[in-house]
């Protein structure tokens, strides 16, 4: 009977693979987007305001400040990019979401945060796989402190997103301090469950 | 520190060059170019949000953002930034810069910590845009449901842990 249940759950395991594999890629990013034209839009106005109020001189030594913070930082980007590259052509899909498919319990919880940190990828990869986690049978709990580890802790978006703007010092000291959060939301997940929050929507 | 973590991230990025290499040399080539083509077009984003927080942060009147975000603002600067985080809008680069011009110009480290934990955990755009269309709606509204609390959390652990 625990073998039949083991095949049952490789062929879904196989078939989520096929289907991680058929599914285009993740959408193109375009080099600008409306949220960024909000940015530049804040930029310029802020740049001509320091322009206008401060003067020249005052308006150029800032912007020789920005531009090399941002020389500085592109070797760590370019790096942060092709590691993401790398490891989401390296990582085998399946093995993911066979362990934290399965996993429950604390453990679980651990196993679910650890590869919400390591996944790299935007939300376009990051949802789509907590979803076939959730087809697959992992707990709420453990879909959630996925979600939140990435958005909290995963390198990736840490090194290319928040990196420039906060330095190394700060995004590590967020880091550590953001270490316990993933658990305590899977937990409280668990905890909500628990107490009656239906989250499949077949449930009775 | 900043050569530290280039010659560490360097030597992870040979490191995975190495064992895609050994795969095929069209997995290397397939990595290489798609973290290249990620790269540049991140650039435009990056440098007009790097420049851009510069001059934001400047041009912001420090006069008022201390009184409402500063250090000595506590809990309920904390609650302020957790509500200006939920309602901020845009892309990964929005809420960066604007905690950091509000970090140069005067804002508190656990106030901002609070603002970017509450806009990347439930910014009410990134839920609808991306979440809702790719998950149970019921799992979404969980989610958000017990991160409400994260926010004041990370605040909380970062006074207790001091800045380095």
């Amino acid at each position: 009977m625990p073998r039949l249940l083991l095949l049952l759950l490789r062929a879904r395991i196989v078939c989520f693979a096929v289907l991680t594999d058929s599914t285009p890629p993740r959408r193109r990013r375009r080099a600008f987007d409306w949220s960024t034209a909000i940015i530049a839009a804040m930029a310029l106005t802020a740049a001509a305001t320091v322009y206008v109020r401060d003067g020249r001189e005052h308006f150029f030594a800032i912007l020789f400040g920005d531009v090399t913070l941002f020389a500085e930082m592109l070797p760590k980007v370019l790096a942060g990019c092709l590691i993401g590259a790398f490891v989401t052509l390296l990582l085998p899909r399946e093995l993911v979401a066979r362990w934290v498919g399965h996993e429950s319990g604390f453990p679980g919880l651990l196993i679910a945060a650890f590869f919400g940190f390591l996944l790299p990828g935007g939300p376009i990869t990051i949802y789509p796989v907590a979803g076939a986690f959730l087809v697959m049978g992992a707990d709420a709990g453990a879909v959630v402190a996925f979600i939140v580890s990435w958005t909290l802790i995963g390198y990736t978006r840490a090194l290319v997103w928040e990196l420039p703007f906060f330095g190394s010092d700060f995004v590590l000291w967020r880091i550590v301090q953001a270490l316990p959060l993933p658990i305590i939301a899977g937990l409280l997940a668990r905890i909500a469950v628990r107490a009656g929050f239906k989250y499949r929507e077949n449930d009775q | 520190m900043t050569l530290a973590i280039n010659i560490l991230l360097w030597l992870v990025v040979g490191v995975l060059a190495v064992i895609a290499a050994m795969r095929g040399r069209v997995l290397l080539n397939d990595g290489a170019r798609g973290g290249a083509m990620e790269f540049l077009l991140l650039l435009p984003r990056i440098g007009i949000g790097v420049v851009g927080s510069g001059f934001v942060a400047e041009a912001l009147p420090n006069e008022w953002i201390a009184p409402w975000l500063g250090p000595q603002s506590g809990f309920f600067g904390v609650m302020i930034a957790t509500i200006g985080g939920a309602l901020t809008p845009g892309g990964p680069v929005v809420g960066f810069s604007i905690g950091a011009a509000a970090l140069k110009s005067g804002a508190g480290a656990p106030q901002v910590i609070a603002y970017t934990t509450a806009w990347a955990l439930y910014a009410i755009h990134r839920l609808l845009i991306w979440e809702v269309p790719m998950m149970p709606a019921r799992v979404v509204w969980l989610r958000a449901m017990v991160s409400v609390p994260l926010p004041f959390l990370a605040a909380a652990l970062a006074i207790l842990l001091g800045r380095p």
